[in-house]
């Protein structure tokens, strides 16, 4: 058990490492100066942030110091949680700015993702080799993991906002209303909430269906799998193993679909104006926010790899061989 | 003689599998739009014919844009684009994969640990992420550029999937007989394991293919699109921005959608067949 939990925190250690060196390293070494851009263009949004961004460039970026000190300045202002001043919101600190769009995040990806994986590898399972569900699934499925996340929100918005004008369209609650615990704010919430969420639930979903529906066709063809119905088992029970054995792959695709699910979830936001970091990112292009652009590249770094740390520890939970493989190895 | 029975079966199952099938017609539907297109285009790209924006007619076949621009022309320029990311970026992402999944599956040892270690960790980077931190510093951005930034980053999954592939292989007597006979670990790698996987590593690069113009798709729509030209996910953007949903400009903003999910499907769907075809356990019954 230790020996697997220290070995996966060591790669995510390096991970974010990696992560942050290249946070630092890309605005510097990309060709065209990038940071004296950044300070030209916050000069021309606020003449006053032009001020304060040369302060925190002298100290966090430190221009003038030799390579080595300003890559150890940038880990230290980090530690402190300074990840320099927003000019879009100036003069709010990039740290602050991310903190509030975080909630909304949350609020789209885990309901998104937790309920997609459960519904569609049920659905999954269900239709693998019934000749007539099999048939509209594995079209149906394919062409919903091919659609862009954002062409889809568009489709959903178009739809049900604008022309039958069952939901909103734009923002996490109606502009008419102060975030408050009543019950007309969190009705508000819920239905702008609605849309995106699932713009990104049936993306995601036919992905699981799919994946779910091939893994149970390879299982039905193991050698377990014949042997058990030679001895005459039952089809339910085949399938019922057949199943618990494809979860396990399917469990280490969400691991590795995490990144693309994020970003499909930013491209939502930006089709519904709606506040999380997807949202402020497209704010940061526009306006040439960069701090803002580089915190937000970290914050997702740090969510992702947080979930994989998760994912992980299911796996401990739900795989009685990594469970087994942990005893006996340590 | 066994090689050509070999070919000819494979052939057979091809051209008898309605998934490669529909999925080739598909594509090659959209290959012939985005070569011939442009010649059929009355308008030049992005400039402002008409005052406004007009629904589809005979003289604008797409309609315009609210600026009055001609979708038709952006929508063919577009899926060249298209294409141009899938070919560069899926082409590099599937190269750069082969080099380190087979470098690693093959010789093993302190390299192979390095490189699994350098792949595990990008992998568990989202891509979109380190794209988005790399393309925003760009002032000018174009689509091959932005093909060459995609496949830089998307490898790391098919490494490690050719990687696995090689290592069922590398202790083969074949394997071993190349050895024996003094041939160089490339020749090897290029004569005798590459070509027994070949169908496993076509299928990779159609999933790179697909998965780099959705990607491109993504970066387009959030604003870090070619500054020049056109791109699929950059109308969609203008599209957006432009309240396209809120006047009702359907004309404007659902092909682009469409043609990227019909090609990126019709990949996947290529993608099932081809492994029936190469796959007996998996054709159907």
């Amino acid at each position: 058990m230790k020996r697997y939990f220290t070995r996966k925190v060591l790669i995510y250690l390096l991970t974010f490492f990696i992560a942050v060196t290249i946070d630092w390293m890309i605005p510097r070494f990309m060709p065209g100066d990038p940071v004296l851009n950044m300070l030209a263009k916050a000069g021309s949004v606020h003449a006053e942030a032009q001020e304060v961004m040369y302060g925190y460039l002298t100290t966090a970026f430190g221009l003038d110091l030799p390579i080595w000190q300003q890559y150890f300045n940038f880990w230290k202002a980090l530690f402190h949680g300074d990840l320099g001043v927003s000019v879009l919101q100036f003069p709010r600190p990039v740290a602050d700015v991310i903190k509030s769009a975080i909630p909304y995040d949350l609020l789209l990806l885990i309901p998104s993702i937790v309920l997609s994986w459960i519904a569609g590898n049920k659905f999954g399972a269900f239709a693998a080799r019934s000749k007539k569900l099999d048939n509209t699934i594995l079209p149906v499925g394919y062409i919903l993991t091919a659609t862009p996340y954002m062409w889809l929100g568009i489709l959903l918005g178009w739809v049900f906002a604008i022309i039958l004008k069952i939901f909103p369209i734009s923002g996490a609650f109606s502009y008419a209303l102060k975030p408050a615990f009543t019950w007309t704010f969190i009705k508000s919430v819920l239905q702008h909430w609605f849309l995106p969420f699932a713009s990104l639930f049936i993306v995601q979903f036919g992905g699981w269906a799919i994946g779910m529906r091939n893994m149970i066709i390879y299982e039905l063809e193991a050698d377990y799998a014949h042997y058990l119905e030679a001895l005459g088992a039952p089809k339910r029970l085949i399938r019922k193993y057949a199943y618990n054995n494809a979860l396990l792959p399917q469990l280490s695709g969400l691991a590795l679909k995490l990144g693309v699910i994020v970003a499909g979830a930013m491209s939502t936001e930006i089709v519904f104006s709606y506040p999380g970091i997807g949202y402020l990112i497209l704010m940061a292009i526009q306006n040439s926010d960069y701090f803002l652009l580089q915190g937000c590249f970290l914050f997702i770094i740090i969510g992702v790899l947080l979930a994989n740390f998760i994912i992980d520890i299911v796996f401990i939970l739900v795989d009685p061989r990594t469970r087994l493989g942990m005893q006996g190895g340590s | 003689m066994g090689a050509e029975k070999k070919t000819n079966e494979i052939l057979y199952f091809a051209l008898r599998n309605g998934k490669l099938k529909i999925g080739l017609v598909i594509v090659f539907i959209f290959v012939a739009i985005a070569i011939f297109g442009p010649l059929f285009s009355k308008y030049p790209l992005n400039e402002f014919v008409a005052g406004g924006p007009n629904p589809p007619s005979a003289d604008y076949f797409m309609g315009t844009t609210a600026y009055g621009q001609d979708v038709f022309a952006q929508f063919v320029y577009g899926l060249r684009s298209t294409f141009i990311v899938g070919i560069v970026g899926g082409g590099i992402a599937t190269m750069l994969g082969m080099l380190i999944g087979f470098l690693g599956g093959y010789k093993g040892g302190w390299l192979d640990e390095f490189l699994n270690g350098i792949t595990n960790i990008i992998l568990v980077i989202p891509t979109f992420a380190l794209l988005l931190i790399m393309v925003a510093y760009l002032k000018l951005r174009g689509v091959v550029l932005e093909s060459i930034f995609i496949g830089l980053t998307c490898w790391p999954w098919a490494a490690r999937a050719i990687r696995a592939q090689t290592f069922s292989l590398v202790s083969r007597e074949f394997v071993d007989l190349a050895k024996l006979s003094g041939m160089g670990t490339l020749k090897i790698i290029f004569g005798e394991i590459a070509p027994n996987m070949m169908s496993y590593l076509f299928m990779t690069f159609i999933l790179q293919f697909g998965g780099a113009i959705l990607n491109a798709a993504t970066l387009d729509f959030i604003g870090l699109g070619p500054t020049q030209g056109a791109s699929l996910g950059l109308m969609m953007n203008w599209a957006t921005i432009g309240s396209a949903l809120l006047l009702g400009y359907w004309w404007w903003f659902v092909p682009p959608g469409l043609a990227i999910t019909a090609i990126v499907g019709a990949l996947y769907i290529m993608n099932v067949g081809l492994d029936e075809v190469f796959n007996p356990k998996l054709r159907e019954m």
